[in-house]
C-alpha cells in the first residue's frame, strides 16, 4: 500500500512539474500571435530555447512512471484516449524542431513561426482534451472505430482552460525574462488571462460538481467543505494578488510564482475529486500497481535521482537567470 | 480490403523506431566527439580545435532535437498501440526505462543548454563539463535502452505470475545473456557513424580545398578513430554472432539463410534468394563451409536452419537476410577505407588522394545505414516473438479499429518524410556554411562573447538594481 501510494504521490508530482514547466513554454507559442514583430518572436525563442527540451523530459517521465508502476493504467489510458495523444505528439514534433530550425532559417522564417504557434496551441489543447476525458472517465471497453469519447463540451471546456492556464504562465514568464514594449504587453495580456483562467477553474469545478454524485459528495460531506475550503479561496487570493502585481512593476519574479500557485491550486482540487482513482470509477492506484519487486527496484533511483535533477534543473534557471540580453546568442 | 489494426500498429512501431534511431546513433558518436576537441582545445589551446567544436555543435544539435521529438513518441507507443504487451511486461521494461530517464534524458537535457547556449553565461572548463555530460547521457542512455532490448531477446531472471511477468532477480534481468555483447556493439556502431560522418564531411571540404587545418585535423582524426573501431566492431560482431546461435538460432539461419533443419557444413551465402515459398535459397553464390567455420570453428560444424520449427515460428527470411549483408558488406568497406587510409599516410598523401576523399565523402552515412541495417536484423530476426519464445507480436497489440492506426501512421509518414527532408537541407546548409572564420574565434573570447559574460552582466544588473 505504502509504496503504490508513494508512485502515486510521484506520479503526481511529475505531472505537475510538466504542466508547470513545459505549460510556460507551450503557452509562449499559444500567445506567439500577439507579437508579431519578428524581434519580439527571436526575444521569446532565446528565452525559452535552452529550456524546453528539458521540461519536455517530464512528459517522457510521466509516460514511464505511469508505465513502471501502474502498467495496467498505462496501457488503459492510453490506447483509449489513441487520437488526442497522437495528435499532441505530431504537434510536440512540430514545436520542438521548431527551437532548432527558426534561427538558421531565412525564407522559412515564417513557416517555422507558424510551426511553434500551431504546434504549441494544438499540444495544449489535446493535453486539455485529455484532462477531461479522464475527469469524465474514460471507458476503455468500449473502444470502436466511431466512439469520440475524448470529445465532449466539458472536454472542450477543459482544453480551453488548459490552453488559457498555460497562456498565463507564459506571460508571466515572459514579463520576467522581458523589458520595456515586450514585458508590458506581457503583462497586459497576462491580466486578461487571471480572469480568463479564475474563471475557466470556477466552471470546471461547478461542472462536475453537478455531474459527479461522488465528487459532490466529496465536497459537501460533513465537515468536508470547511477541510477543503482553502482551496477554492486560496485560489481567489491568488488570482487577485497576480493581477494586481500585474498591474504594475515593483515585482519582477513573484507573478510567475503565482500563477505556478494557482496551477498548484487548480491540480490540488483536481486530485480531491479523482483520489485514489487512475481512471475514475474504474481503476485505482492500489489495483493498477506493478508488483512489490518493480517498485522496490526503482524505488532507490526515484530518492537519489529525482532530487538530483531537481538541483541540477534548478542550477540551469539560475545560469540563464535574469533577462535575455539581445547580446547573447546561440551556439 | 480489410484493414488489419495489428499490421498496422507494428508498421507504425517500424517506422517510427527506424526514424528515430537515425538521430541517436549519430548524435552518440558527435557528442563524444565534441567532448574530446573540447577538452583538446582547453588542454592545448590550438584553436583549430575549438573551431572543430564550435562548428559540429550546430550538426549535433539539429540532430539531437530531431531525436528528441522522435523519442518522446516512442515512449508513449508502447501504451497506445501495444497495450497488452505493456500491461504484462510493464513490470519489468517499465522500471528499466524509468532509470533511463532519471539517469540520462534528464541529465542530457538539463546540461544540453548550458552546451548549446551557455558559451556566454560559464566559464570555458564549465563548458567543457557540460559538453561531457551531455556525451555521458547519451552512453547512459543507450546502455538502458539495451538493457531493455535485450531482455526482450534474451529473457532471464523473471517468472509469470497469473500470465504477467513479474522479476525474480534484477540483476539476471540486466545483464541477460545477450546484453553485453549487444552493449559493446551498439556503443561502437554509434561511435563508427560519428566517425564516418565527420569524416566524410572533412572530406568534402579537402576535395574542394576550404577550411584546410580544420579539415587535416578533424579528417586524420576521424580515420585513426575508424582503424581502432572498425577492426575491433568486427571482432565484438563475430562474438555477438555465436551469441545469438547460442540463444536464438532461426535468428542466426535466417541471418545466413540457412533453411534445412540442420546443415553440416554450411556455406557461407555471399549472395541469394531466399524464397519463403519454396524453403530454400536461389541463386546462391557461396564460399563452402565457412558460414561452420566462423559460427562453430570446425569445417563440418552443425547449425540449425529455418525448417526445424514450424513456418509460423520463421522470421521474415528475406529482409533480415540482405539487411545482414548490407550491415557486413558496409563493414568490411570501412575497414578497408581505415586501412588504406592508414597506407597513405606513408609519404602524407593522407590529405591528397581523391580516390580515399571520394569514398570517405560517399560514405558519410555509411555508419547510419549499416547500424538501421544491423537493427533490421535484431529486430525483423526476432520475429513473430516480442518477447523471445514467450510473448508474440500479434497477441498483445491494443484492439484499436483499423482506421485510427491508419490515421495516425499516416501522420507520422507525412510529418516524418517532410522533417527528414528539412533535416538534410539544414544540414546540408550548415556544412556549406562552414565553420566559423579562423580569424574570428579569437573574437568570441573577448568582450559580449567572453565566457561568462552574460552572467556576470545579469548579476551586475542586479545588484545596480538593488542599490538603487
Amino acid at each position: 500500500m505504502e509504496l503504490a501510494f508513494f508512485y502515486f504521490l510521484l506520479l503526481g508530482f511529475a505531472i505537475l512539474m510538466y504542466v508547470v514547466l513545459d505549460g510556460f513554454d507551450l503557452g509562449l507559442g499559444i500567445l506567439y500571435p500577439w507579437f508579431d514583430d519578428e524581434s519580439q518572436r527571436d526575444h521569446m525563442m532565446r528565452s525559452i530555447s535552452h529550456v524546453w527540451d528539458g521540461n519536455e523530459t517530464w512528459l517522457v517521465f510521466g509516460g514511464v512512471v505511469l508505465f513502471a508502476a501502474f502498467p495496467v493504467a498505462y496501457g488503459a489510458i492510453l490506447s483509449t484516449l489513441y487520437v488526442p495523444i497522437m495528435i499532441m505528439l505530431i504537434a510536440l514534433i512540430f514545436r520542438g524542431v521548431a527551437f532548432e530550425y527558426r534561427f538558421k532559417a531565412h525564407r522559412s522564417k515564417p513557416w517555422w513561426d507558424l510551426a511553434f504557434a500551431v504546434g504549441s496551441s494544438v499540444a495544449a489543447f489535446c493535453q486539455g482534451l485529455m484532462l477531461g476525458s479522464l475527469v469524465q472517465g474514460v471507458d476503455s471497453d468500449a473502444i470502436d472505430g466511431s466512439s469520440l469519447n475524448w470529445l465532449s463540451p466539458f472536454s472542450v471546456l477543459t482544453a480551453f482552460s488548459v490552453m488559457a492556464g498555460y497562456a498565463l504562465l507564459a506571460s508571466c514568464y515572459l514579463a520576467m525574462k522581458s523589458r520595456g514594449e515586450i514585458r508590458d504587453r506581457a503583462a497586459r495580456l497576462g491580466r486578461r488571462l487571471v480572469v480568463a483562467v479564475l474563471i475557466a477553474m470556477a466552471l470546471v469545478s461547478l461542472w462536475t460538481l453537478v455531474e459527479a454524485p461522488e465528487i459532490r459528495a466529496r465536497w459537501f460531506d460533513g465537515y468536508h467543505l470547511l477541510l477543503l475550503s482553502p482551496l477554492p479561496l486560496l485560489s481567489l487570493g491568488a488570482g487577485w494578488l497576480l493581477f494586481h502585481d500585474l498591474g504594475g512593476k515593483q515585482h519582477e519574479q513573484r507573478p510567475f510564482f503565482l500563477a505556478v500557485a494557482l496551477f498548484v491550486l487548480g491540480f490540488a482540487g483536481l486530485v480531491v475529486g479523482l483520489f485514489p482513482y487512475l481512471v475514475p470509477r474504474q481503476l485505482t492506484f492500489m489495483q493498477a500497481q506493478a508488483p512489490v519487486s518493480s517498485l522496490e527496484f526503482l524505488l532507490p533511483g526515484v530518492l537519489i535521482f529525482v532530487p538530483l535533477i531537481c538541483a541540477y534543473t534548478f542550477w540551469g534557471y539560475r545560469i540563464f537567470s535574469g533577462k535575455v540580453e539581445d547580446f547573447e546568442e546561440g551556439y | 480490403m480489410e484493414l488489419d489494426a495489428a499490421l498496422l500498429s507494428r508498421l507504425q512501431f517500424a517506422f517510427t523506431v527506424s526514424f528515430h534511431i537515425l538521430f541517436p546513433s549519430v548524435t552518440i558518436g558527435l557528442a563524444t566527439f565534441i567532448a574530446i576537441w573540447e577538452g583538446l582545445w582547453l588542454k592545448t589551446r590550438n584553436p583549430v580545435y575549438l573551431q572543430l567544436a564550435k562548428f559540429w555543435i550546430k550538426p549535433f544539435a539539429i540532430t539531437f532535437g530531431m531525436g528528441v521529438v522522435s523519442g518522446i513518441v516512442l515512449s508513449y507507443e508502447f501504451g497506445t498501440n501495444f497495450s497488452e504487451f505493456s500491461r504484462i511486461t510493464g513490470a519489468v521494461l517499465g522500471p528499466l526505462m524509468a532509470y533511463e530517464v532519471l539517469t540520462a534524458f534528464f541529465l542530457e537535457a538539463g546540461f544540453l543548454g548550458v552546451m548549446l547556449f551557455g558559451w556566454q553565461r560559464v566559464s570555458e572548463r564549465m563548458h567543457f563539463f557540460a559538453t561531457c555530460i551531455v556525451a555521458l547521457g547519451t552512453w547512459i542512455s543507450a546502455f538502458w535502452i539495451i538493457v531493455a532490448n535485450s531482455w526482450m531477446q534474451t529473457p532471464a531472471g523473471y517468472e509469470i505470475v497469473d500470465g504477467v511477468f513479474q522479476v525474480a532477480s534484477w540483476p539476471e534481468v540486466i545483464f541477460n545473456p545477450s546484453m553485453p555483447y549487444r552493449l559493446a556493439h551498439m556503443l561502437l556502431a554509434a561511435l563508427i557513424t560519428g566517425t564516418f560522418v565527420v569524416a566524410g564531411v572533412c572530406a568534402y571540404y579537402l576535395l574542394r580545398r576550404k577550411y584546410q587545418p580544420m579539415a587535416r585535423k578533424g579528417f586524420s582524426m576521424a580515420l585513426w578513430f575508424a582503424l581502432v573501431l572498425t577492426p575491433l566492431q568486427a571482432f565484438i560482431g563475430d562474438m555477438h554472432g555465436l551469441n545469438v546461435k547460442e540463444h536464438q538460432p532461426i535468428k542466426l539461419a535466417a541471418m545466413e539463410g540457412i533453411w534445412p533443419e540442420t546443415e553440416t557444413g554450411a556455406p557461407l551465402l555471399l549472395f541469394a534468394l531466399p524464397s519463403k515459398a519454396d524453403e530454400t535459397n536461389h541463386f546462391e553464390i557461396a564460399v563452402p563451409h565457412l558460414a561452420s567455420l566462423i559460427l562453430t570453428h570446425e569445417l563440418d560444424g552443425d547449425l540449425q536452419g529455418l525448417k526445424s520449427v514450424p513456418p509460423e515460428d520463421r522470421p521474415p527470411v528475406a529482409v533480415v537476410f540482405f539487411s545482414f549483408r548490407i550491415m557486413v558488406g558496409l563493414g568490411v568497406l570501412m575497414i578497408a577505407v581505415a586501412l588504406y587510409g592508414l597506407w597513405l599516410r606513408r609519404g602524407d598523401r593522407l590529405y591528397s588522394s581523391p580516390l580515399l576523399l571520394r569514398v570517405c565523402t560517399l560514405l558519410t552515412p555509411a555508419g547510419v545505414v549499416a547500424t538501421v541495417a544491423g537493427w533490421y536484423v535484431v529486430e525483423v530476426g526476432r520475429q513473430p516473438w516480442l518477447v523471445h519464445g514467450l510473448v508474440r507480436t500479434m497477441d498483445v497489440v491494443s484492439p484499436l479499429p483499423a482506421e485510427r492506426v491508419l490515421f495516425s501512421l499516416s501522420l507520422f509518414l507525412i510529418t516524418y518524410s517532410l522533417l527528414l527532408g528539412v533535416y538534410l537541407y539544414f544540414m546540408r546548409k550548415l556544412i556549406r556554411k562552414g565553420p566559423p572564420d579562423f580569424a574570428s574565434l579569437p573574437e568570441q573570447l573577448i568582450g559580449t562573447h567572453a565566457p561568462g559574460y552574460a552572467l556576470a552582466w545579469v548579476k551586475q544588473l542586479d545588484a545596480h538594481e538593488k542599490v538603487h
